[in-house]
């Protein structure tokens, strides 16, 4: 892959190195000026005040309220312009890069190795980034919606004590993010897989003084630990059957294992297990809902945009591996359905505007799944792309709303209520006109309401599962002796459900958010405002890619009818990356143009029918504030508490974990067998030999000459027996 | 026997080593210092003579001026010295059952000895034994084993100034 | 004549041992402890026959040794007297763990 004759050699692609490194020394400067004391010594340093640090509030902005308004960090200026000019730095170089690779026309990986990270025997793994069109889309993704979320947190964050910390924080996940989609083998991604892992980890608890904050950062961390269990266990057997771990030896070298194989399908679902881990699905999703502890434009970045979607990247990135597995791939396809409408589901009744939000995340991830899952690679990183657009968009605008809410109690010195909460919003339209309209074209993107972007990805997905579950390899597959098309179409079905709920959810919340009567405290009301131009910037350049992404991706039938350009771009695009596994659990089999156009259709319809269902029948009228609000009751109680699946598993599996471990293992193993057996057991086992010895040392000299006598008798008995 | 030896040789040989043996166990089983001392001292003449028996000259000359005459010498000096010519009585012997085993492991030792020789033994041809027996002791002493006799003489030197060290009066720890 | 000296010096060894085990006397324990001496010094004349001069050479060292010993061992002993009025070992138990 190094020849000298790839088209990108001499190009901007060689300073790919550059797109991380940029990251990086933001992250080392950042992090350097937040460990300097947050303020001037003097008046203004709230350490200084007894009283500071009692307001006793929970959530967001909690540690910003115990510090005085308007005071920020001594470095604040340096951060602001550092922090996220590192990042748009590096989306230069991306697009640069990006446009070397648009003018030469290079579909082939290039390899860029910077060193040896393990040479040991056979394995050689080497620290190589890999440019190809896949990761490039990768690239764009994290440092473009990096650098506007990058903006936006100037805004949210700055009057945070932690400003610097939460820009070294943020820079360092750009990084790790970039070396996961940059790593041209499977050791370099799994870095990256960890980095980002550790920065969700700390960016999650960065309000760790509060306990809920740090238990959140904590559970991300060991439920992702499941899912990296299972990439490594993945990569342990791709080396040991197939003799590789970069992608060029792997792609190469995994045709020799059997097709469908038990080996290669093991491979395939370690894989997965660890991008359900890092992408939130079943059953490993629980973590991401909690996650929602963190700074909302951490939520946006980490949480919706990029981190939680490198599961995706990577099935795209094995695409060659799921080729030859195709019972991995209806497994895929499976929990990926189940995802989607599940999370859908749970969705419905959450009250906390984040928490609609990230089970509507878990469900999108559901879809990109299915696509991916289905052999549509293609569809399934459309959709993340758009996915990343819209859900950008809309964490950010409501980290807007947020903020506006807390910045209304704390001006108005009102009864400091959950600020979080929908149940204590409503009719914010006036208030925040800009945030309404961003948020509404999200939600219609996200429903999938023509022609914003959502509506492009979700309906190739739904369109690419329903004719592969007629005439395709996958479906003549079978997954446990049930038929593969019978399962696409199942899936299929659920994901025209789960549209529908989208569709309800989130209309449901943008209602409950932005129209009706203020239930805010009277006191608060007259403060309500919209966030300031470095907020609504972003909100805007993000809203403009939301109407406009799946312009990237038009389909055939679209492109014929309507003069809107050319069609199928990404599918092009991603052709030499994708196409021959695509191709290989696909087919070449095509819908008849009459029957997409009758899916679109009723895509369309389900959507539509979803938001005037939730307009006509959901009445913010009726609703009071979070604090007088009834307990929930049936089929709501049940949604709103999650199904009980985390109760259920702190019963089922952590209760019992923490039982077995506090008898077995601490008491048995720790206290009883290591402290008592090894360590004081050495202990007594050495007193009682000493005790022996101190006997046998009674300082009589005759008993001495006795031993040696008998000693020698011993001896010279057994050179006579010899 | 590789070498046959004159009969009255042998009968020499074996008459001084059972005077030997028989000196010893007197020596062990006298109550009184002195006498046991005594009985070590014939012991020690036996051994002289039988060292001279083996062509070992000089060893048979110091055996008698070193052991003998010095240091058994000292041992009967030390003994008067400390006026402990009498016997002690019963508490010198330790318990008749320490004896009876002692005994036991003295007759198993003997025995194995005895087990050890009875097995074959390499056979190397005697050493031609020079007129001049007393030389190539010398030489071996004052060529090969030249640093370890020097050393020796510093080991006395220590044992004197530790014995002088040791023995001297009035000095209490 | 090796194996009857061989034999000899065996038995007195064995003699030594008998008499190290039996006695309580410092002075005839030490006494015992040369009749040992005497009964490898034994042995060593007796290979020397065989062997070439190095045993007599080892017995000129071993007498050596034996002379230290004697001096320090009943210098000792002379101390030990003069500080317990007696050289039953039994008695002399300062030192005992």
């Amino acid at each position: 892959m190094m020849d000298a004759a790839h088209p990108l050699a001499g190009t901007a692609a060689e300073l790919v190195w550059l797109v991380p490194l940029l990251p990086f020394l933001g992250f080392v400067v950042n992090g350097l000026l937040s460990l300097s004391s947050a303020y001037l010594p003097g008046p203004l340093d709230p350490s200084s005040d007894p009283t500071a640090g009692h307001s006793g509030h929970t959530g967001e902005f909690a540690s910003v309220q115990m510090t005085h308004h308007g005071h920020r960090h001594r470095w604040e200026p340096l951060v602001t312009i550092l922090g996220p000019a590192v990042v748009i730095a590096s989306f230069l170089v991306s697009a640069a890069i990006a446009w070397a690779m648009l003018r030469t026309g290079a579909d082939t990986p290039f390899v860029q190795t910077y060193g040896t990270w393990m040479p040991a025997g056979n394995l050689k793994v080497e620290w190589a980034f890999q440019v190809d069109r896949l990761s490039m889309v990768m690239v764009l993704i994290i440092t473009g919606i990096g650098s506007l979320i990058h903006l936006f947190s100037v805004g949210y964050m700055r009057e945070d004590p932690g400003y610097p910390r939460f820009f070294a924080y943020l820079n360092l996940f750009v990084v790790f993010m970039l070396a996961l989609v940059l790593g041209a083998n499977y050791p370099v991604i799994f870095v990256g897989w960890e980095g980002v892992g550790l920065c969700s980890y700390l960016l999650i608890g960065f309000w760790f003084s509060d306990q809920a904050n740090a238990d959140a950062g904590k559970k991300a961390f060991i439920v992702n630990r499941v899912g990296d269990f299972g990439f490594l266990i993945a990569m342990f057997l791709m080396w040991s059957n197939v003799g590789a771990l970069d992608f060029a030896g792997v792609a190469a070298k995994a045709s020799q294992l059997p097709a469908g194989g038990a080996m290669i399908t093991a491979i395939c679902l370690f894989l997965f297990l660890g991008c359900a881990g890092k992408s939130a699905q079943m059953p490993l999703y629980i973590w991401l809902p909690d996650a929602m502890a963190g700074p909302t434009p951490v939520s946006a970045l980490i949480h919706a945009a990029t981190m939680v979607t490198a599961g995706v990247y990577l099935i795209a990135r094995s695409s060659f591996l799921f080729a030859l597995a195709p019972a991995a791939s209806l497994t895929v396809v499976i929990v990926g359905g189940i995802t989607a409408f599940f999370a859908a589901t749970i969705g419905l009744k959450q009250w906390d505007i984040k928490k609609v939000l990230a089970y509507s995340t878990v469900s999108q991830l559901g879809y990109m799944f299915v696509g991916v899952g289905a052999g549509a690679f293609t569809a399934g990183v459309f959709h993340l792309v758009t996915h990343a657009f819209f859900k950008a968009l809309l964490f950010l605008g409501a980290g807007s709303v947020i903020h506006a809410m807390h910045e209304a109690y704390h001006e108005g010195h009102a009864h400091h209520d959950d600020a979080q909460d929908m149940r204590n919003m409503g009719g914010l339209r006036k208030a925040m006109p800009f945030t309404w309209a961003f948020m509404w074209i999200a939600t219609l993107a996200i429903a999938g309401i023509p022609p914003f972007s959502g509506f492009f990805s979700k309906d190739e997905i739904l369109g690419t599962l329903f004719a592969r579950a007629h005439d395709s390899p996958l479906a003549s597959a079978t997954w446990l002796g049930i038929p593969g098309s019978t399962i696409l179409t199942a899936i299929y079905g659920l994901g025209l459900v789960t549209a529908l709920l989208t569709a309800i959810y989130m209309t449901r919340m943008m209602i409950y958010t932005f129209h009706g009567e203020n239930r805010s405290d009277a006191k608060a009301t007259p403060h309500l405002r919209e966030a300031p131009w470095i907020m609504t910037g972003p909100l805007a350049v993000l809203a403009v890619l939301s109407l406009s992404g799946g312009w990237l991706n038009i389909p055939a039938l679209v492109a014929e009818r309507f003069p809107v350009g050319t069609a199928e771009l990404l599918h092009h695009w991603l052709e030499p990356v994708v196409g021959q596994a695509t191709a290989a659990l696909g087919g070449e089999g095509h819908l008849p143009a009459s029957t997409e156009e009758a899916l679109i259709l009723v895509a369309v319809g389900v959507a539509i029918a979803g938001i005037a269902g939730a307009v006509l029948f959901l009445k913010p009228a009726r609703l009071t504030r979070a604090a007088a609000a009834p307990p929930e009751r049936g089929v709501a109680w049940v949604l709103a508490n999650k199904y009980f699946v985390d109760e259920f598993l702190n019963k089922g599996l952590i209760q019992p974990v923490v039982r077995v471990s506090r008898a077995v293992l601490w008491r048995g193993i720790d206290v009883g067998l290591i402290d008592g057996l090894m360590v004081n057991g050495s202990a007594t086992f050495a007193r009682g030999v000493a005790w022996v010895g101190s006997r046998v040392q009674s300082g009589l000299v005759g008993n001495y000459a006795w031993a040696i006598v008998l000693g020698v008798l011993v001896l010279v008995g057994m050179m006579t027996i010899r | 026997m590789p070498v046959d030896y004159p009969l009255l040789y042998s009968f020499h040989f074996y008459l001084f080593g059972v005077i030997a043996v028989g000196s010893a166990l007197l020596f062990v089983t006298r109550k009184s210092p002195v006498a046991a001392a005594l009985w070590l001292v014939n012991v020690m003449f036996c051994l002289a003579a039988l060292y001279v028996m083996m062509d070992a000259h000089f060893i048979g000359a110091i055996q008698v001026l070193v052991y003998t005459g010095a240091i058994m010498v000292v041992f009967l000096f030390v003994i008067m010295l400390l006026n402990l010519g009498h016997a002690d009585g019963p508490a010198d012997f330790r318990s008749p059952s320490t004896r009876m085993a002692a005994a036991v492991v003295g007759l198993a030792l003997a025995g194995e000895t005895l087990a050890l020789l009875a097995a074959p033994m390499p056979r190397l041809p005697v050493v031609e034994v020079p007129e001049n027996v007393v030389s190539p002791v010398a030489r071996a002493l004052f060529t090969d084993y030249l640093l370890a006799f020097e050393i020796t003489s510093v080991l006395l030197l220590v044992a004197i100034i530790g014995a002088v060290t040791l023995a001297k009066r009035g000095v209490k720890a | 004549m090796i194996q009857p000296a061989l034999f000899f010096s065996g038995i007195l060894f064995a003699i030594g041992v008998v008499g190290v085990l039996t006695r309580r006397n410092a002075l005839i324990l030490f006494m015992c402890v040369e009749l040992m001496l005497n009964a490898v010094n034994l042995t060593f004349v007796a290979l020397s026959t065989m062997h070439g001069v190095t045993g007599q050479v080892f017995v000129v060292f071993v007498m050596t040794v034996a002379a230290a010993e004697a001096a320090v061992g009943l210098a000792i002993v002379i101390s030990v007297f003069r500080h317990f009025k007696t050289v039953d070992l039994k008695a002399v138990s300062v030192l005992r763990g």
